[in-house]
């Protein structure tokens, strides 16, 4: 397997990642690195191990053998207050926020700033409206808006502002443009860029190529619950990622043809 | 709304238009399905112009300070129902939680002889371990609270019978008890009163704009922010000097005026409870649990604990509507918190506005919904004496009420509000 080219040490590094569920071998000795800055992409098939691999970063799921590092130590993450308090924010495909709250109010659900017991509303207000200022989010008209009056851009880019509220330094995110049109995944995959620009690692789960090629540093494929190859995005053309997804190697990149041997 | 760029001194950012602004936000909300407590504060309007009209008595000094007495028990079992519905959830069970609680405290005071400390302690108690066994089911075995409350409702009313026996009742003797849901304050200390909310709620609001301007973040323009507090302010002193008149059919034998005791009580709950969902951080949890259950998880939140903790809050206030029902009955009966104290109290909390979708609702709409009931059922009588067309009346009412609620939905999921 060819590894990416790159001066810095990942901040998360996977290697040897086994999973079971009962008889069934999802992941089956999966290597992965994700470097602070860059965006990579998790690329694979239905059923390739996605998200049973992302689940277990997040911590969700715990790996049965393999070493996890973060920040060059090997950790142990086996709950997601783990992961939290390491750094890794997960914004799922469904969101997970509250059509009824408001902006701030979502931002800082079940992390509320508090003086004494009361909610300490100007701060809350005041942070979030600078963060989401950080991102370059200007579509917003008011932080103070219900979610439920916001369109699926601007939910996503809420989700996705939560997860970096938190000084986190890896934020995973599970096909943030399936249900966006083509302006609004325009601007979430900016704002995604952004987040790497911003010296975030960030992971990238996408079905779209145009998405993985466009933002994309790096294209991690899963095939059959093997990591296929990673490798940076600028060196794949369309049709290698589509071949890696869907075959497990392209010309001399990925898996190796389990039939016969591949003569170098 | 203008945008801010960082500057060292905080530049003031007042959202524009004014009153007008306010005015046409409001209205764009109202079109958007957010009808809030609107359809509630018109049909109490409309009810009390029809009875006027129809029922000679029902405009009389007395009849209007009744009628606070007689909603009371509802408003709060509705201020505990709106914990409850704000989760999605509903109980059932709340009218005979007010019963059996009552009648704990009737036995522990009449029949023990203790004092009326105890009792009332006794009554709260009581509901907070009803609370807790319906929040346990719910919120640990998963059992639909419809199911788990339904139960209750006849397990309840049975434990009622058996703690008063067939036919039997409790007295209530208790001075104090009997003050709280018959008694009024004396004038000066009504203007007293009257002066606490108004200030406090001009101080609190003043004090909030001040917070957010030292901040820099957008406020409410001043002129709506007075609006607000003199509308208020001149609303309640019109009750306080209308009380403070002389009521009596015969003043000379037995003096009526003052502000009904329980105005300050409900206040003093109201204020509370308003505080506790909107100002801390178990408040904000039980909005969220309300509105994406799974969300609220995900965030960290412990939704089995809000929930029970909601079904304790709203049994604890059902035991004090309780104590209200008893001081207002002189009594405790087997009936006491049956019939159609539950479906009237769920109506007041829905007519105020309080959604049965879950997520959505304020503590004074139960007071708002309450009042309306109380007019509908204070009302009627002067009209009909059949109950038949009572109970008729007052399903109609709640249908409305969940009309109005799903309506209202419906225009705000397509509106996307």
């Amino acid at each position: 397997m060819s590894t990416s080219t790159s001066s810095t040490t990942p901040l998360l590094s996977l290697r040897g990642i086994n999973k079971s569920f009962g008889a069934v071998h999802v992941l089956k000795g999966v290597d992965l690195d994700v470097w602070p800055g860059k965006v990579t992409a998790l690329v694979g098939d239905n059923g390739a191990g996605k998200s049973t691999l992302i689940k277990g970063i997040a911590g969700i799921y715990s790996f049965d053998s393999g070493s996890y590092s973060f920040e060059g130590q090997q950790v142990e993450v086996t709950n997601p207050k783990q992961a939290n308090a390491l750094g890794i924010e997960v914004v799922y495909q469904d969101l997970a926020l509250c059509d009824n709250l408001d902006v701030v109010q979502n931002l800082y659900l079940g992390r509320e700033a508090t003086s004494g017991v009361i909610l300490d509303e100007t701060t809350m207000e005041r942070k979030a409206t600078e963060t989401l200022k950080g991102l370059s989010v200007r579509t917003l008209k008011s932080v103070r808006m219900k979610v439920s009056s916001l369109s699926g851009g601007q939910r996503q880019t809420v989700a996705i502002a939560r997860a970096v509220l938190w000084n986190s330094k890896l934020v995973i995110l599970d096909e943030p443009t399936a249900a966006l049109g083509v302006a609004q995944t325009e601007q979430v995959l900016q704002l995604v860029r952004r987040l790497a620009d911003a010296g975030l690692a960030v992971i990238l789960i996408s079905h779209n190529m145009n998405d993985v090629i466009r933002v994309a540093d790096n294209v991690a494929a899963l095939y059959l619950g093997q990591m296929a190859a990673q490798v940076p995005s600028e060196s794949l053309s369309h049709g290698q990622i589509v071949e890696l997804i869907t075959a497990g190697r392209s010309g001399d990149l990925g898996l190796k043809a389990p039939d016969k041997e591949v003569v170098a | 709304m203008t945008t801010s760029t960082a500057t060292p001194a905080p530049e003031v950012i007042e959202e524009g238009g004014g009153i007008g602004g306010a005015l046409r936000d409001y209205v764009a909300r109202l079109r958007g399905g957010d009808t809030g407590s609107l359809p509630a504060v018109l049909g109490f309007i409309v009810l009390v112009i029809f009875f006027s009209a129809t029922a000679e008595p029902f405009t009389s000094k007395l009849n209007w300070a009744n009628l606070l007495n007689q909603s009371a028990a509802y408003i709060f079992i509705a201020m505990g129902l709106v914990f409850v519905l704000l989760l999605g959830e509903i109980d059932l069970s709340a009218g005979y939680t007010a019963g059996t609680s009552a009648a704990m405290m009737g036995v522990v005071m009449t029949q023990k002889g203790f004092a009326w400390p105890i009792a009332v302690l006794a009554c709260l108690v009581t509901g907070a371990v009803i609370g807790l066994t319906i929040g346990i089911l719910v919120a640990r075995l998963g059992i639909p609270s419809f199911v788990v409350t339904l139960a209750y409702f006849l397990g309840l009313q049975g434990v009622l019978l058996l703690v008063i026996g067939e036919g039997g009742t409790i007295a209530i003797r208790d001075k104090t008890i009997l003050a709280i849901n018959n008694n009024n304050m004396s004038t000066w200390m009504g203007w007293v009163f009257f002066l606490v909310v108004a200030g406090g709620y001009a101080a609190v609001t003043f004090g909030q704009q001040a917070r957010r301007r030292a901040a820099g973040l957008p406020t409410a323009a001043t002129s709506v922010v007075l609006a607000k507090v003199g509308g208020l302010a001149l609303l309640l002193a019109i009750v306080t000097f209308f009380l403070n008149q002389e009521r009596s059919v015969n003043p000379v034998l037995n003096s009526l005026k003052g502000v009904p005791i329980i105005v300050p009580v409900t206040a003093l709950f109201v204020v509370g409870l308003t505080f506790v969902l909107t100002r801390t951080s178990f408040g904000r949890h039980v909005y969220a649990v309300g509105g994406n259950a799974e969300a609220a998880r995900r965030a960290g939140i412990n939704v089995g604990n809000i929930k029970i903790a909601c079904f304790v809050i709203g049994s604890v206030l059902a035991a004090i509507g309780g104590i209200l029902i008893a001081s207002r009955d002189n009594s405790v009966s087997p009936t006491s918190g049956g019939s159609s104290t539950l479906l009237l109290s769920v109506a007041a909390a829905v007519i105020g506005g309080t959604s049965l979708f879950g997520g959505k609702g304020r503590i004074i709409d139960a007071v708002i919904g309450g009042l309306v009931i109380g007019v509908i059922y204070n009302g009627l009588p002067f009209i009909t004496q059949q109950a038949g067309i009572q109970f008729v009346v007052t399903a109609g009412v709640l249908l409305l009420a969940a009309s109005v609620d799903a309506i209202a939905r419906r225009r705000a999921s397509a509106t996307g509000r």
